[in-house]
């Protein structure tokens, strides 16, 4: 595949393998993955269940070690990292939502938020913090536990997390899985509406053909291959 | 549907996916622990009492002033124990014109059962020491062994004969070391010890004869604590069971201590594992209420779940049980190996009672604490399935741990063997969980008010203990009682090691020397001076019987306590003194003011005063040479009689008993080149009495440098399951710190930020947790030192910094070594596992 010399594509992911060994039966999850994705594209990854997507998605944002290949965030290849500086990389240029959302239950709405900054030792943290709280209208709720939350409410909070860095690149691991339908369109919407705000690069895990047609590329997975 | 096959499945792959790895690791080192504690108290118990028997000549000894009846006799060889008779009577012992009054042991076959009797074949030259060996049999019929006092005055030799009352006997041997010499002031006389056949031909015991019958048994500790139930049953008037507690009361406080610390040692390895176990259950209960859920989901019944679960946990318990047993026998036999190592004694084997006992203990103490929450478990509504908050919330249910803390109660008093003992510490232990879990509670919501103030891992690490409040509580608490327990044991040990440690200082005197007349005191200074020896002080002595207290005669009839009735009976040695001795304490009343000139006071030993039933102000009529003098009890004293220096039961200020005959003693310490002197000082002062307790100082020292050991060992034992708590604690909250760790690895926090907010969140609650051991540690030092040990209680504020550092370092730590994996994992792994 032929690259743009100028544009440096956003992600690239290399021949990427993952394998797990279960007793004496290896079991391939995903195999010779190569992919690029370019600043400003939106991308959907489809597939049914057990397809590999949430492996792919954790090896793109690199929450997981491949077995073989790598994958280039920004140009930068991270499986020649260590976790520590992976994670580095991940707080500079990334954002990640969950279907199960994964906030930190220790901390407030408002301090689950500011936690990205605080880690960049970032000084107006709760600033940033509650605009963006509010952009995503928990302006109300700032002092709220994660258990007096909805599971939308949550994933609002979720979301708010994810762009307060204002990263490059957005994961969402299939963000409405866990959400009715009415609350799922939402939560889409302000996603595709922060991310073009933003100028950032989308990539979406979902099974909705609704929602794949908002998005500029598809990547359909079949038993751990691309198949498009 | 076969439910133990379910039940086995479900543990085969509980077992094998790690599931119960902090419930297996608990409970192996708690059966293991007690089953080896156990086991080396009992050892160490027995072998430091064999120890101290050698002393008495036997294990346990029935003294009577008249023939003793065969039934003890029949029943002690019932039990298969080994018996000896002996007696002891007064009489004059003559070689030709010279007569003496001495002391006449006869003595049967096996004599002694315990200790070494030593003889030497070297009887008249004193001056060089003497080659002395262990006889292999007692005096042969017709043969006599005297002891060096004897031969001095009746300047004997072997092959002499001597008068015996109506028969002669030949002396063949000298005596020079006797395992039942009693260094009491009672037998002082020359001592003469004969084949018990002779004794009818003798015709010495007649109506009358003031003979002391005593018989002698030795065996198995456990058949000759048995057999002392049995005979004190029975004993009659004038019939007393003497063991080496009453006989020696130097080795009885070094033995009860150590006694009473071992027994703490292992009642603190009882809550340190009972903590361990609850917290893993704790932890169990909490994976598997899924399980559970799911299982109801399917329609499996309440009473089903019940019983899966109870079969789970039974055959759980037996197989950790087994693995626990196996681990304590092993290290039996290391410790085994490593006791005949320091002691003579020969050493039982290891038994596989303790390992049953802490079998029992395991499997009591897993149901205890897993039942009840199981009761719960069981009732987990299928609604859990869709959301996983419902039901978790009962899990740490105050009737699961009241039943576990009723099962460890009867399990502790068992342990314990001394009920008062065991209920004291026990409800300091209840009221420690009390007070540590108000306090921890309080002092999480103080900490909470500081949250707003706080920025960056400050923050995160204060916010993940509010947010685990109840958790973090059961934490303190658990931490704070390991913690307590192993800072009262250290308190308690630096206690009394801190003067055994030392041993006896070098100059304890070694011998004393009696009967010595107020005209012979100018020129024994002057012998002392010729011989180029510090002249000791010596001690004014006058002999007094206890006729009346508060003008109320006393009888020795009235006595039950043996040592009591031998008290009365006997003459006391009354003593005076301007100044208290230093080594001597007042603990009622007060000593007299200058001199006590005039003043009919006295000063009372407070062991006899209570042995007697004397009290502060009590007035004491004594008979003195034919005199009758009162005197009103105006203090109590404490005396250190491990010191081997002279001391007195009854002091009076001078002026009260100087004009009375009295007689001096002294104590003084000789080195071996100086031994010679004593055979001029007995040349000079033929009427001297002189008493060499060198060998008695040389057990007591051993029997402190085993003790000492043995405690240190224990000790080391107990802090072991110590960190097994702390583990045990911090695993308490693992999965959800490394879920925690995960997202912060998601969303770019890096290594040092991680460890930066657990160890103050684990610094915290450590600290927390030693500061409020150390509170506990410091009553619980006060309440045991007190009640059990009659130790001074000195406060040490270095407790606080101690459990503050120990608690605060030791958790961060433990933490970190149990969190570091989270560090490494990638978070993927982490999350898909966890959610
Ligand atoms: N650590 C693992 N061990 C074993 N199997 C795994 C592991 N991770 C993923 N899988 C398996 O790999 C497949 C793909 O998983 P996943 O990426 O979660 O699929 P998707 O998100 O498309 O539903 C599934 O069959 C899953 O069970
Ligand atoms: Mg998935």
């Amino acid at each position: 595949m032929a690259v743009d010399p100028i544009i440096q594509p956003i992600v690239r992911a290399v021949s990427l393998n993952k394998k797990v060994r279960t007793g004496d039966t290896q079991l391939i999850i995903l195999q010779d993955i190569n992919l690029v994705i370019n600043a400003g594209e939106t991308v959907a990854i489809l597939g049914a269940s057990g397809s590999g997507k949430s492996t792919l998605l954790g090896l793109l944002a690199g929450l997981d070690t491949p077995s073989s290949g790598t994958v280039y965030l920004d140009g930068v290849n991270i499986f020649s990292l260590n976790e520590d500086e992976r994670a580095a990389i991940r707080g500079r240029i990334l954002g990640f939502i969950f279907q199960s959302f994964q906030l930190l239950p220790a901390l407030t709405a408002i301090e689950n938020v500011m936690l990205p900054l605080e880690l960049l030792g970032s000084s107006n943290a709760r600033t940033t913090a509650l605009d963006l709280l509010g952009r995503v209208g928990l302006g109300m709720r700032l002092k709220h536990y994660p258990k007096q939350l909805s599971g939308g409410e949550q994933q609002r909070v979720a979301i708010a997390r994810a762009f307060v860095t204002q990263p490059k690149l957005f994961l969402a691991d299939e963000p409405t899985g866990n959400l009715d339908s009415v609350t799922g369109a939402h939560i889409i919407n302000l996603m595709f509406e922060l991310n073009r705000e933003r100028g950032a690069t989308l990539l979406l895990v979902t099974h909705d053909e609704a929602i794949s047609s908002r998005c500029t590329q598809r990547v359909r997975l079949a038993g751990g291959e691309i198949i498009n | 549907m076969n439910l133990p096959r379910i039940s086995f499945r479900m543990l085969v792959c509980d077992w094998r996916a790690g599931e119960l790895n902090l419930l297996l690791f608990a409970l192996v080192i708690a059966v293991g622990g007690i089953a080896t504690v156990g086991f080396f108290v009992d050892r160490v118990q027995l072998t430091l009492s064999r120890q101290g028997n050698q002393l008495l000549g036997a294990d346990l000894i029935i003294v009577s002033d008249h023939q003793i009846s065969q039934h003890y006799t029949d029943e002690a060889l019932r039990l298969g124990l080994v018996v000896s008779n002996a007696l002891k009577f007064p009489s004059m012992v003559a070689k030709g014109e010279n007569s003496l009054l001495t002391e006449i042991k006869a003595v049967a076959t096996d004599y002694p059962l315990r200790g070494e009797l030593r003889i030497s074949d070297n009887i008249s030259n004193v001056s060089s020491p003497r080659a002395d060996y262990i006889p292999n049999a007692i005096p042969s019929s017709g043969s006599v062994w005297v002891d060096d006092k004897l031969a001095n005055r009746l300047t004997l030799k072997q092959g002499d004969t001597i008068e015996v009352g109506a028969t002669k006997l030949t002396v063949t041997a000298l005596i020079t070391q006797e395992p039942d010499h009693s260094i009491g002031f009672i037998s002082l006389a020359p001592r003469l010890l004969i084949n018990a056949v002779d004794l009818p031909a003798t015709n010495l015991i007649k109506q009358g004869s003031r003979v002391t019958y005593r018989l002698l048994i030795a065996g198995d500790a456990g058949l000759v604590k048995s057999f002392k139930s049995w005979a004190q049953a029975r004993l009659v008037l004038g019939e007393r069971i003497e063991d080496i507690r009453d006989a020696r009361p130097e080795i009885k406080t070094v033995l009860e201590r150590a006694e009473k610390f071992l027994s703490l040692a292992a009642m603190a390895s009882v809550v340190l594992a009972t903590v361990a176990i609850a917290l893993a259950v704790r932890q169990f209960i909490l994976r598997h209420l899924d399980t559970c859920a799911v299982m109801r989901c399917l329609g499996t019944s309440q009473k089903k779940i019940l019983k899966l679960y109870l079969y789970y946990f039974i055959m759980f318990g037996i197989a950790a049980s087994s693995i626990g047993c196996v681990l304590g026998l092993i290290s039996q036999e290391v410790l085994t190996y490593w006791l005949s190592t320091i002691a003579e004694v020969e050493i039982p084997p290891p038994s596989l009672l303790p390992a049953i006992h802490g079998l029992l203990f395991g499997m009591a103490i897993l149901l205890g604490f897993a039942l009840p929450p199981l009761l719960n478990l069981k009732s987990v509504p299928a609604l859990r399935v869709l959301h996983r908050d419902i039901g978790s919330q009962n899990t740490g249910s105050l009737a699961g741990y009241a039943t576990g803390l009723v099962t460890l109660l009867v399990l502790f008093l068992w342990q314990a063997g001394d009920a008062q003992l065991g209920i004291s510490v026990m409800s300091t232990f209840i009221l420690a969980v009390v007070v540590f879990g108000f306090f921890g509670f309080l002092m999480i919501k103080i900490l909470s008010s500081l949250l707003g103030q706080t920025r960056g891992v400050w923050h995160y690490g204060l916010a993940s203990i509010l947010r685990r409040t109840a958790i973090n509580v059961v934490q303190i608490i658990a931490i704070g009682l390991g913690i307590m327990a192993l800072l009262t044991l250290t308190l308690i040990q630096n206690n009394f090691l801190q003067d055994w440690r030392a041993g006896l200082p070098s100059d304890t005197p070694n011998y004393f020397l009696v009967n010595i007349q107020t005209d012979q005191l100018r020129p024994l200074e002057n012998f002392f001076e010729q011989n180029e020896i510090l002249s000791p002080t010596v001690f004014p002595m006058v002999r007094g019987r206890l006729i009346s207290i508060n003008n109320k005669i006393v009888l020795s009839e009235n006595y039950f306590d043996t040592r009591a009735k031998r008290l009365i009976e006997r003459e006391f040695n009354l003593s005076w003194a301007e100044e208290i001795r230093s080594d001597n304490k007042i603990i009622a009343g007060h000593w007299w003011e200058n001199g006590g000139i005039g003043e009919a006071v006295v000063s009372i030993e407070e062991g006899v005063a209570k042995t007697i039933g004397i009290h502060l102000g009590d007035v004491l009529t004594y008979e003195i040479a034919g005199q009758i003098l009162s005197v009103t009890v105006t203090s109590l004293r404490k005396v250190n009689w491990d010191s081997f220096r002279v001391n007195f039961f009854v002091v009076t200020p001078p002026s009260i008993l100087k004009q009375y005959p009295a007689t001096y003693i002294t104590s003084l310490y000789l080195q071996k080149e100086q031994l010679t002197v004593i055979n001029k000082l007995v040349k000079n002062f033929p009427n001297f009495l002189v008493i060499d307790v060198e060998a008695i100082i040389a057990q007591v020292q051993k029997i402190m440098e085993q003790v000492t050991k043995a405690i240190e060992f224990v000790f080391l034992f107990t802090l072991l399951s110590g960190l097994a708590v702390l583990y045990a604690a911090i695993v308490t909250t693992h999965d959800e710190r490394v879920y925690e760790a995960a997202i912060f690895r998601v969303l770019g926090a890096n290594r040092r930020q991680l460890v930066r907010v657990w160890v103050i969140e684990f610094a915290i609650l450590g600290g927390l947790a030693g500061l409020l051991a150390a509170i506990g540690a410091s009553s619980l030092n006060y309440i045991v030192g007190k009640y059990a040990l009659n130790m001074p209680y000195t406060f040490n504020p270095w407790v606080f910094l101690a459990g503050l550092l120990f608690g605060g370092i030791g958790v961060v730590v433990v933490g970190l070594i149990g969190t570091r994996g989270a560090l490494t994992r990638p978070p993927l792994q982490t999350l898909r596992k966890i959610a």
